[in-house]
């Protein structure tokens, strides 16, 4: 594939540097120019899919270093589908942005770019290092995003977003410089043929820095009990961001994912899937946290937040499980939750906008508000997706991770939490929802917002979203191939190995 | 030196813990900042401490100091003080906007409720 691997990683930064400099003044020049990259990005992420479909893992080293000296991006069935699923979310959410929200402070767009530029970039490195600078790039542009068109309720949880992950950036350098000491490589094929021959007096300390880089990683994936910052920044800011910021967890579970069955999988002998029994446990709590905060939610925002997380922990269940089955499944659900949650956001924003600055997203009930009724479909669709009733995706998904949970020591655990956290999700769903759209009835009059009608590219965004939840549920049996490639791929490293490393080098005692 | 390096480190963790822990936004970007010290003076070490070494490796030449953890510190000193930059300007405006300076948007000693009602 040549030079194509890197381009989704230049192409937004080269735009967002363009926005900045060139047309900065002119919003509509920034939307033809932010839109135009985001669909440039779908078509190479969508080429480099069916690539990675058709072929083994492949190599880019940047500035033609060679691996494991300078740092690669690696295109594998996993990466390719990551940064496809991201440029698909992107477009939605710049559509959804460009009609309003996007002349509520500067540089959104710019911004946005860098996000997608940073996203992009920690799904195709091969580096753990590198993966720390790309983490940055995208936290730096997640914090400009988050506090765009700021208020005191956002600055507030904008500050305590940047402090808790400043100090999760701060782990994780002290996470790759005990790994560095040990293994003496940050490349991750590398740190895959280093680990297993790691001196049995140093594993203590190869295994303290693999578990403080986990505690990072699970920040990001805001999975129990470091999850607190999730709610209170999903819910204040911006619900285009919001949107885009469901991918943001996705980052950490995809970096679970890879670190833990390359580096720490099934040949890394004493290290062998050391992440797993301390994901599975929270996990399971973050799912029953998650949807009790659905339950006692006040705020619409607030309750979608919260239903983030449990999907979150539904997600990590899975991939905690460390088989095949399980991992296919889990990335299956890791797609559907991306779009749900992101649907659910984009939705949520309409509604809030259209009750008014007294009611926005509170849950009480309200007079009827314009386009109710068009909304209310909206959100019961994307409701159905998130709480994993049939016939959408969600089912699909949960389906699928409870019939991979069969053979686990904690299936009992894992099958009743779903359950139970399920119907949770359903009760807490739809007191919302008939808060927000029958009990209207009962109130008196019709709230007037100015310049509510018919916003075209937001509801075009959110129809898309869900759109691409009924494209999973259709398209679920060759999406599930390409799935179970992927998890095979994961679990057969040495086809990752041999395209970072050329042929894999003889056996040489750790440093 | 291993135990003055080691024992530094540890001190300007502690403190930067601490700072960090507290309730109003200035010590809490104090104890960032010796956070990220801690964290920079750390990664050095992760590469051998050594005295008077080049950090270049060529052929012939067999005492060198680990050239790689003095690019990462770089990299992570640059990226520290780009957002300790950030984050002191978040919160003048912050303070600015708020009209305090707590990190939970309410003066000590309020009711938690307090914050919340807008």
């Amino acid at each position: 594939m040549g030079h194509w691997i890197v381009v989704p990683i230049v192409l937004p930064a080269v735009m967002a540097a363009l926005i900045v400099l060139a047309v900065r003044h002119d919003i509509v020049l920034q939307r033809i120019f932010s839109i135009t990259s985001t669909v440039a990005l779908v078509a190479v992420t969508l080429s480099l899919v069916i690539f990675a479909n058709n072929n083994n893992p492949e190599m880019y080293a940047l500035g033609d270093w060679p691996a494991p000296f300078g740092i690669v991006i690696v295109l594998d069935r996993l990466s390719a589908m990551m940064i496809f699923l991201t440029s698909i979310l992107g477009l939605g959410v710049i559509l959804f942005a460009s009609s309003e929200w996007d002349k509520r402070g500067q540089h959104f767009h710019a911004l946005f770019q860098f996000q997608l530029m940073g996203v992009n970039g920690a799904f195709l490195t091969g580096d753990v290092f590198n993966l720390f600078v790309f983490f940055e790039v995208l936290l730096i542009a997640s914090y400009g995003l988050m506090l765009h068109g700021a208020g005191a309720e956002r600055l507030k949880a904008g500050m305590q977003y940047i402090v808790i992950n400043l100090t999760g950036s701060t782990l994780f350098l002290v996470g790759v410089g005990m790994i560095y000491a040990v293994t003496g490589t940050l490349n991750m094929a590398d740190l895959a043929i280093q680990v297993p021959q790691v001196a049995a007096g140093d594993a203590a300390l190869l295994r303290a820095g693999a578990l403080i880089l986990l505690l990072v990683f699970c920040v990001k994936a805001a999975l129990v009990p470091v999850h607190f910052w999730l709610p209170g920044t999903y819910a204040n800011a911006p619900a285009p961001v919001a949107a885009l910021f469901a991918i943001m967890t996705k980052v950490g579970a995809y970096s679970i994912l890879r670190v833990y069955s390359l580096g720490f999988g099934e040949n890394a002998g004493d290290m062998a899937w050391l992440a797993q029994p301390y994901i599975l446990p929270a996990a399971i709590v973050t799912l029953a946290i998650g949807m009790i905060g659905v339950l006692a939610a006040k705020r619409l925002n607030g309750l979608i937040a919260f239903s983030v997380i449990g999907s979150m922990g539904t997600l990590l269940i899975s991939i905690a499980l460390f088989t095949p089955e399980s991992i296919s499944a889990g990335l299956y659900y890791l797609l559907h939750s991306t779009f749900a949650g992101a649907a659910l956001f984009l939705v949520g924003d309409l509604v809030a906008s259209r009750r008014g600055a007294i009611y926005g997203d509170k849950l009480e009930t309200a007079p009827v508000f314009h386009q109710s009724g068009l909304l209310a479909v909206l959100f019961f669709v994307a409701a159905i997706a998130m709480a994993g009733m049939p016939p959408l995706s969600g089912f699909i998904g949960k389906l699928m991770i409870l019939d991979a949970a069969r053979d686990s020591d904690l299936s009992v655990w894992i099958w009743s939490v779903i359950l139970v956290t399920s119907l949770m999700c359903i009760v807490g769903f739809g007191r919302a929802g008939s808060v927000l759209f029958w009990k209207s009835a009962s109130a008196e009059g019709v709230i007037e917002v100015e310049g509510a009608t018919w916003p075209v590219l937001p509801i075009v965004a959110a129809c898309g979203m869900l759109c691409a939840l009924v494209a999973l549920t259709v398209f679920a049996a060759p999406i599930m191939d390409y799935l179970q490639g992927t998890a095979a791929q994961l679990f057969d490293t040495t086809d990752y190995i041999r395209a970072v490393l050329g042929e894999i080098p003889a056996t040489q005692p750790g440093q | 030196m291993e135990f003055l390096v080691a024992s530094s480190i540890g001190l300007l963790t502690m403190c930067g813990t601490y700072m960090l822990l507290r309730g109003r936004t200035f010590p809490v970007v104090i104890g960032l900042a010796l956070l990220s010290y801690a964290v920079n003076v750390f990664l050095f070490a992760m590469g051998r401490l050594t005295i008077d070494m080049p950090p270049i490796l060529r052929d012939g030449v067999t005492e060198y100091t680990d050239p790689l953890p003095q690019a990462l510190v770089l990299t992570a000193i640059v990226i520290s003080f780009g957002m300790t930059a950030l984050i002191v300007v978040l919160s003048i405006r912050a303070y600015l906007e708020i009209g305090n300076d707590h990190v939970d948007g309410r003066p000590v000693g309020e009711p938690s409720e307090a914050g919340d009602k807008n």
